[in-house]
């Protein structure tokens, strides 16, 4: 196993923790949390491919770099929105979890303006 | 020549390596807060000034150094100030954990 | 089974257990903190990789900076009394098999992975030359996939839109409201005064090294970014308003140079973002600074949030 295989197999595992932790944590900022994760660990796919491409004197292949130099970037964009409507959904209902659809008819919400 | 720089700085390195190993323990075993305040300055100062002076023989040019030396100095004040703060902010809430 | 294999291994091995421990810990404040550490160990992984660039954009933005938003969030959170009904265990036993399912089927691609791996490294390469830039993921990321990086500044720019238009309507035009200690610490107030000439200058040189060493203006933008942020921690500098003329006009100055550089493309090359051969690469750092400029103080927006205190007239 080579050492780009070897974090292909840490980036698939990520994937996965990073896909348990959206799906069961019912906290938003703890989805949050998974789902940078998540991106992660593809993000460590990329790099993998990125490194068996080394070749013409280049030590890992420049193209997936980029990609993944995109994506942390717009990772952290929809974090920062993501977390600026987490907390305006506080602010507003006091709520920090989605309420599912049956429950939000029993009138909890108290929006304030 | 190389051997002797090469030993400098396997030495200096494992010395810096026992440093962070010992911060660690500390960090980890100590009972509160300002206990492993103090365990952690041991590895921004000892720990990592020993491995940037074990690194040292190994670079290839002067400008080099000077940034080895310049984070060294940078995690050293860094280090010491977040002490500082963490220590005021666990004696203004009054918790010791 | 080598040393530095070994020591791989050991590397991966900490790295899952850090992201499970973030996954699983019970309060929202212990996972933040994990994940800060988390973002610092992936960036060594990526130097392992021999992706430096994208271990100092990960260092800077995936660990540092989303760590900053996240503990805004927690704390912001601190106080809220919503209760949290937590998942029955046969959902979360299926979630789990599922999961594993994806994380197998993906770990099987990594597996069957070709020998000869596809790669544009040769063509990346034999065109650097003509774009007079040292660092091959600078170059593609500003000649030969340079609407990507167009579109990417543009999305930074649309989530700051995004997390603006969160405010209430009387308070559209205010000041964000930065989390800040009603008097900071001198401590605190000795380091914003100490480390942002220090950090402007490394910011500045990540930026100009891009050109030719592993850096460039998202890594340099995002350490400007961190140095205003703490000076404004501080107090020593007010948080401005965001309906401020100065920075409007520096959040933008970035993109519509980016734009225009491609716009002028059209009449003194062949198209859209080319750059005629003679002047691509004062061009393409005159565009990277404006970039950098609008970067960090996009950034900062972004960890500041949405406006609260309403504009005075």
């Amino acid at each position: 196993m080579s050492s780009a295989a070897l974090y292909g197999y840490c980036g698939a595992i990520l994937v996965g923790l990073g896909l348990y932790g959206v799906i069961a944590r019912p906290e938003i900022l703890r989805k949050i949390l998974a789902f940078n994760v998540l991106g992660t660990g593809v993000f460590l796919l990329f790099g993998v491919f990125a490194r068996r491409g080394a070749e013409a004197g280049l030590r890992a292949d420049p193209v997936p770099q980029a990609l993944v130099i995109t994506g942390i970037v717009v990772a952290f964009s929809a974090t920062a929105l993501a977390v600026a409507l987490l907390i305006r959904l506080n602010k507003d209902t006091g709520e920090l979890v989605i309420a599912s659809d049956d429950s939000a008819e029993s009138g909890k919400q108290r929006v304030r303006q | 020549m190389r051997l002797v720089l090469d030993i400098i700085t396997v030495v200096l390195v494992s010395a810096g390596g026992f440093f962070f190993l010992a911060g660690t323990i500390g960090l980890l075993r100590f009972p509160d807060t300002l206990t492993r305040l103090h365990a952690l300055t041991k590895v921004d100062n000892l720990g990592l000034g020993l491995i940037v002076f074990g690194l040292l023989p190994q670079v290839e040019s002067r400008l080099d150094a000077l940034k080895l030396t310049t984070i060294w100095l940078l995690v050293q004040m860094s280090g010491a100030i977040v002490s500082q703060l963490i220590a005021q902010a666990t004696r203004r809430s009054g918790r010791q954990t | 089974m080598t040393l530095a294999f070994a020591c791989e291994i050991v590397l991966a091995g900490l790295l899952l257990a850090i992201a499970t421990w973030t996954i699983t810990a019970r309060t929202a404040f212990a996972a933040i903190a994990v994940f800060m550490v988390y973002g610092l160990l992936l960036s060594i992984v990526w130097v392992t990789l021999s992706s430096v660039d994208v271990a100092l954009t990960e260092a800077a933005i995936g660990g540092g900076v989303t760590s900053m938003v996240l503990l805004g969030a927690a704390s912001a959170l601190r106080g809220s009394k919503g209760a949290v009904a937590s998942l029955s265990l046969p959902f979360k036993i299926t979630a789990g098999m599922l999961c594993a399912l994806v994380a197998a089927a993906l770990a099987t691609v990594v597996f069957f992975l070709p020998d000869v791996a596809p790669t544009l490294a040769p063509v990346a390469k034999e065109n650097l030359a003509a774009s007079a830039l040292g660092n091959p993921v600078a170059a593609v990321l500003f000649v030969f996939r340079a609407l990507d990086t167009l579109l990417e500044k543009v999305v930074l720019l649309l989530a700051l839109v995004g997390v603006w238009s969160l405010s209430s309507d009387r308070a559209w035009g205010g000041v964000p409201e930065l989390r800040l200690y009603k008097s900071p610490s001198p401590i605190l107030v000795f380091l914003a005064q100490i480390l942002p000439p220090i950090g402007i200058i490394v910011g500045i040189y990540m930026f100009w090294a891009g050109a030719s060493q592993p850096g460039g203006a998202f890594q340099g933008g995002t350490v400007l970014a961190a140095m205003w942020l703490l000076t404004m921690m501080a107090r020593l500098q007010d948080v401005p308003s965001t309906n401020a003329p100065w920075l409007r006009l520096l959040l933008v100055v970035g993109p519509m140079a980016f734009l225009a550089a491609g716009l002028a493309g059209f009449y003194f090359a062949d198209s859209f973002l080319a750059y005629p051969a003679s002047i691509a690469k004062p061009l393409i750092i005159v565009v990277e600074a404006t970039l950098t400029v609008s970067i960090g103080v996009t950034l900062a927006l972004l960890v500041a949030g949405p406006p609260e205190k309403v504009p005075q007239q």
